[in-house]
């Protein structure tokens, strides 16, 4: 027994030593330029762990990612350019449009810790109301998908059209700016933000595993895969579903806020349309409903676009459709998901190499039995 | 139905389609031809357009006259510096349409290619995306297209026309001629809404009107309400002048036409982003009779601009037409190259102080950069023929650049001299 | 009054464009439940097979039949984009039925191949594209059955259509090398479609101006909805399309070859998407972003108007027309001159394009929030699934 919980440890822990290792490790090894890169995809890890929480999990496809990923990236786009002045002064582009005084809403960003609850409360309090009202009226499915479409739509153009109060299409620029007395552009800051990043995706991923394990996470795959009956069963189904949105949403914000920084603007261009539907595809490629895949889809897709886009920009809309074609018509699970369900030893037998079955006296190597042993184990010692 | 496909996955199918699409896509780009000669060296430069997405359709061009250019010093040699030729060599990259792409590009760029110089943007939005990248490292960008204006970053140059060159004297001449009476019609972004805000204080200060404006979200095409608009403001004609972006413009036109706002009926229409290849793709008989103000037209009877429209046909294909922007992107890669020469080095900060003074022969005329990072060039105000061409109705000869706009109060009076040794160079009191 | 007219003909002008983009979306959508991302690249297939048409009829033998070569370009782009829809749904659609939501992601998908597709074709690409379709196709045929028995066969289906890949693009770029064969079809650039002088004018009626070519537009969408009308409620496979709509476990009982109702439908679908893209060259560019503009109004005209209901989707879209045309036009501020500063800047702020179809889209999300099912909801208690 004793070789076996241990090699269980060193299975469960492996993964964790694996990313303090590339946290300490990268930062040496990979150029300024493409750990940047690599720090910007896992941010957008965090935004793919929110979708696979409301999509992989509790079956709601929102294309409207893109507002709240897009909050936290202008709440903090907004302390950064009133980071960086004097006093009375206003942000340089105001005075392109004539405007004179500070717009009221823009006061409160000056202080930093508001804007630290901002970049995730914001997103969280707009996807809460959004999806209370959404979800009251039980709309779902792809009246859901297309309600939060047309949800982003209005975002976007609102914030494309106003000059006057948020600098418009240009969007606000970050990497001039100063936090902590350093340019947030400089390749120190960068790396620091890197291990922030990796930090947060760490945190991120707790987070929805915490929540997807227990009770909560119970009700949220009962509400996927039949809710009239979990309703019938006295949940109200309103609330865990508006509950989880607004996680999804906070972490959006915060993953917009680390994406701002690594790219030095935060723009409309964040709410576009097609980038909310390619959020969703990490997710379906990484595998949804297994938390790992979709930080995994993230950086795998995103880091394929990069370089696809160096060498060969006209193919990307190739690959990424037929991504989209191949992941839902013959992938459903993503690569995580085959994975696990046994692909690779498919794969194999298809090659001729049939895997060892697995017959009934195996049941114990069930990790759900396992761990439900360990769990007696430690109860009676 | 024996057929052994259908009982297989739709893996290899879809795979398989995919797999083929792309590739064949990587056929429809490749290729490339290699400019002989001996070199003893190299140096890098970078070019970063749009090469997909919306923004493709204009940037192809800009980006095409770019490595034409290129191809063309090479030929000729590559550039002499501390009297090694160097042979430049162009690194592509695609922003996609999207500007914060063309922020990770340049930092890409300028990181990991460690290019000389970068070529490149064509939105506002664009440029604004790339500038704190370029100051944030201290490198520079050459930035082909007309623009707004109140800018002058010591890390760009700006090739194209600033306001005062393209329509400040647009709107001099159409009220001079056309009446006094204007619209104003943008696309939802930065250039429209701020060359509009200067047309404003402009037409202020000089006696004009502005009777309405409206802006249209980017590759919007439902323009019936903004006809509506002119409509009501102009029933008997008058100045419309016109900043739309993009696809948008195909829609106003057709519409236009058929809700009789034409030439015909007392409707001067001055447009500032139509070029030749726009009214291929608009049709020039919905165009024919309005105006646009450029630095440089096809039809430009020059020496130099014949042959520039020659060669380009030449590589690029006899259907193809040159433009502004194409010129203003093919000059500025020359200017680069004789600043390099100049300095006797192609350190990018060398470069920077030796491009002020620059001269170069373009097919627009003999250009010159000013200490204010922009260029002097030649205006020119010509008005759509059914060829698709234009008719040059007024050459007003080389005109200074002009960063910050003397019309609109909050930049009134400031000026930019980067030959100045002063910490606010870019903006200082006159 | 004169403003009453102009307001009416100009929101039925905008909603006329609405309703013959969104009918065919309408029809798939609510008779089969899917969702087709791709309808706006469909529309787009039929915008350039106009632009393929005019072509043909702008000089040589046929130049005389031009002034009308819209006319043949409906029925043609019809047939073209019916088929690229029938294709799409034989391919992908077939095998996804009951996953509305991976249909919307594999149709998209599709859209971006498409908008792509369009950008880059050339004949040496099509060349290579038809000889590895064919190839892929055809060599199982000409592989020994009984390898197709194995274990790893599955392996040799993917491998088979490696080969034929790379048969495929080694041919093209072979071909590539011939200048007359690389040059792309229509390019990323946007195509001039010229309309005939016909309908480059408008008919004056006093104080209201009337473009033709927004006449045609309602004309032509009064047309294709009379004919989708009369095809589902008179025609056999009308009705059997209505019985699938209803009950498709019980039709199939019956006999009813429901495989055959699907592909039929996304075909008309999809055809009606080819229209509307001969329509809407009269009125805006034609390019490979063409779809992408109208597919979000496409589908908030049929969330709005309620599934699987005709009228709903015709009065969703001519509301949204009026209601643009209103906001965006500003036309309050002319009825009523009077009004308080507040408002005045209120109505101000939004009426510009722009802002407002922000304001549009925003009111369609609040009327959702009172009647989700939208304005004519489907009678009877629903499966819920």
């Amino acid at each position: 027994m004793a070789d076996l919980v241990s090699s269980r440890h060193l299975r469960r822990s492996l993964p964790w030593l694996l990313i303090v290792i590339a946290a300490l490790v990268l930062p040496v090894l990979l150029p300024p330029f493409r750990l940047n890169l690599l720090g910007r995809f896992l941010s957008l890890g965090i935004v793919a762990l929110g979708i696979d929480l409301i999509w992989g999990f509790t079956g709601l496809l929102s294309l409207g990612q893109g507002i709240f990923f897009a909050l936290g990236g202008y709440a903090l786009g907004m302390h950064l350019q009133l980071s960086a002045l004097a006093p009375g002064e206003l942000p340089e582009f105001f005075g392109l449009y004539g405007v004179k005084a500070l717009p009221a809403f823009w006061q409160p960003f000056t202080s930093p810790l508001f804007t630290l609850l901002c970049i995730w409360v914001l997103p969280a309090l707009v996807a809460g109301v959004l999806g209370y009202l959404v979800f009251r009226n039980r709309i779902k499915g792809v009246y859901f998908s297309i309600l939060t479409q047309a949800a982003l739509l209005v975002f976007f153009n609102f914030f494309n059209g106003q000059q006057k109060l948020i600098n418009g299409t240009n969007g606000l620029k970050t990497d001039t700016a100063r936090l902590f007395g350093e340019l947030v552009g400089s390749d120190s800051m960068q790396r620091n933000l890197f291990w922030l990043t990796v930090l947060l995706v760490v945190g991120a991923y707790l987070l929805s595993r915490w929540l997807t394990r227990g009770r909560f996470g119970d009700a949220l795959i009962a509400i996927r895969d039949d809710e009239p009956r979990l309703r019938f069963t006295g949940y109200n189904t309103t609330v865990y579903k508006t509950l989880v949105f607004a996680v999804a949403g906070a972490m959006a914000g915060v993953s917009g806020a680390l994406y701002t920084v690594q790219s030095g603007i935060v723009s409309p261009q964040y709410m576009a349309v097609p980038f909310s539907i390619e959020m969703v595809i990490w997710v379906a490629v990484g595998g949804r409903g297994t938390l790992i895949g979709a930080v995994l889809g993230a950086v795998l897709i995103n880091y394929a676009k990069s370089l696809v886009s160096e060498a060969l920009p006209e193919t990307w809309l190739f690959i990424q459709g037929g991504l989209f074609l191949l992941v839902v018509t013959a992938l459903p699970d993503g690569l995580v998901g085959w994975w696990r369900r046994g692909g690779p030893g498919r794969l194999a037998s298809m090659l001729g190499w049939p895997p060892r079955t697995a017959t009934y006296p195996q049941l114990d190597l069930d990790p759900a039995v396992q761990a439900e042993r360990s769990e007696l184990e430690g109860g009676m010692k | 139905m024996t057929f052994p496909l259908k009982r297989k996955s739709v893996l290899p199918l879809v795979g398989g389609a995919t797999l083929l699409a792309t590739s064949l896509s990587l056929v429809a780009c490749g290729g490339g031809d290699q400019a002989g000669g001996k070199f003893d060296g190299e140096v890098k430069v970078g070019i970063l357009h749009s090469r997909s997405g919306t923004m493709a359709i204009s940037e192809n061009t800009v980006a095409e006259a770019e490595l034409m250019a290129i191809d063309e010093i090479n030929a000729k040699g590559g550039i002499t510096v501390d009297g090694k030729k160097l042979k430049i060599v162009p690194v592509e990259e695609d922003g996609a349409s999207d500007w914060p792409t063309f922020a990770e590009k340049a930092k890409k760029l300028i990181d990991q290619d460690q290019v000389a110089v970068v070529f490149g943007g064509w939105t506002s939005a664009s440029r604004k995306a790339m500038l704190p990248v370029f100051e944030a490292k201290d490198h520079f960008l050459f930035y082909p297209i007309q623009y707004e204006g109140q800018e002058c970053s010591k890390n760009i140059f700006y090739s194209g026309a600033a306001p005062n060159q393209q329509a400040e004297p647009a709107v001099d001449w159409l009220l001079k001629n056309k009446g006094k009476d204007f619209f104003l019609v943008g696309s939802d972004y930065v250039y429209p809404r701020t060359a509009n805000t200067i047309m404003k204080e402009q037409l202020k200060a000089s006696g004009g009107k502005v009777v309405g404006e409206d802006y249209l979200p980017l590759g919007n095409t439902e323009v019936a309400p903004i006809i509506a608009k002119i409509k009501q403001a102009l029933p008997k004609g008058g100045v419309i002048v016109n900043t739309l972006n993009g696809d948008s413009n195909v829609a106003f036109f057709k519409q236009m036409k058929a809700a009789g706002i034409t030439p015909a009926n007392g409707y001067s229409i001055m447009s500032f982003s139509i070029a030749e290849e726009e009214i291929a793709a608009i049709g020039p008989e919905y165009l024919e009779g309005t105006f646009a103000a450029w630095n440089f037209f096809q039809s430009l009877d020059t020496p130099a601009s014949k042959e520039f429209t020659k060669n380009f046909k030449a590589k690029y294909g006899d259907k193809r037409v040159t433009n502004d922007p194409a010129e203003a992107a093919y000059m500025m890669v020359y200017l680069w190259a004789a600043a390099a020469e100049k300095a006797n080095s192609v350190d990018d900060n060398k470069v920077r102080e030796a491009l002020i003074g620059v001269s170069f022969d373009a097919p627009e005329g003999k250009v010159t950069v000013m200490p204010n990072h922009h260029v002097e060039k030649r205006v020119l105000i010509g008005e759509v023929q059914k060829d698709g061409m234009f008719k040059i109705l007024e050459d007003k000869g080389f005109v200074k650049p002009v960063a910050w706009n003397q019309f609109v109060p909050e930049t009134k009076g400031y000026t930019c001299d980067w030959t100045q040794k002063r910490p606010d160079a870019g903006k200082f009191k006159m | 009054m004169d403003l009453l007219y102009d307001t009416l003909f100009n929101g039925l002008a905008i909603g006329s464009v609405l309703v013959l983009a969104a009918l065919g979306l309408a029809v798939v959508f609510g008779l089969m439940g899917v969702i087709n991302m791709a309808h706006g690249e469909l529309m787009m297939l039929g915008a350039y097979t106009t632009f393929v048409v005019q072509n043909l009829f702008k000089e040589g033998p046929l130049e005389a039949l031009f002034p009308v070569y819209i006319l043949i370009a409906i029925p043609v782009a019809f047939v073209v984009s019916g088929l690229a829809g029938l294709l799409l749904e034989k391919t992908v659609i077939r095998r996804l039925y009951g996953r509305p939501l991976e249909t919307l992601l594999a149709t998209w998908g599709v859209s971006l191949i498409l908008q792509q597709f369009v950008r880059s074709v050339s004949s040496a690409f099509a060349i290579g594209l038809v000889v590895a379709v064919v190839l892929g196709l055809f060599l199982p045929r000409f592989t020994p059955a009984d390898l197709w028995q194995r274990r790893w066969s599955p392996l040799l289906g993917v491998g088979t259509w490696v080969v034929s890949a790379l048969v495929g693009i080694v041919l093209a770029s072979a071909l590539g090398g011939v200048r007359a064969l690389d040059q792309p079809w229509f390019s990323a650039r946007n195509i001039d479609v010229t309309a005939p002088q016909w309908l480059r004018g408008a008919v004056d009626l006093g104080a209201l101006n009337m473009p033709t070519a927004r006449l045609f537009i309602i004309a032509l969408t009064a047309l294709a909805l009379g004919g989708v009308l009369w095809f589902l409620q008179k025609s056999v496979w009308g009705m059997r399309i209505r019985a699938v709509t209803q009950n498709r476990s019980m039709s199939d009982c019956l006999g009813i070859p429901t495989e055959t109702v699907d592909a039929l439908t996304f075909l008309v679908g999809s055809g009606l998407a080819g229209v509307a893209g001969v329509a809407v060259t009269l009125l805006g560019s034609v390019g490979p972003n063409l779809g992408g503009n109208y597919i979000v109004d496409c589908f908030m005209v049929v969330v709005l108007g309620g599934v699987g209901k005709l009228v709903g989707t015709v009065v969703a879209a001519l509301g949204i027309g009026v209601l643009s045309y209103i906001v965006g036009s500003g036309s309050l501020l002319l009825v009523w001159p009077a009004m308080p500063p507040a408002i005045n800047e209120l109505v101000t702020f939004f009426a510009t394009t722009s802002m407002a179809k922000v304001l549009v889209f925003a009111l369609i999300v609040v009327f959702l929030q009172f009647r989700p099912a939208g304005l004519f909801p489907q009678k009877g208690r629903l499966v819920e699934a």
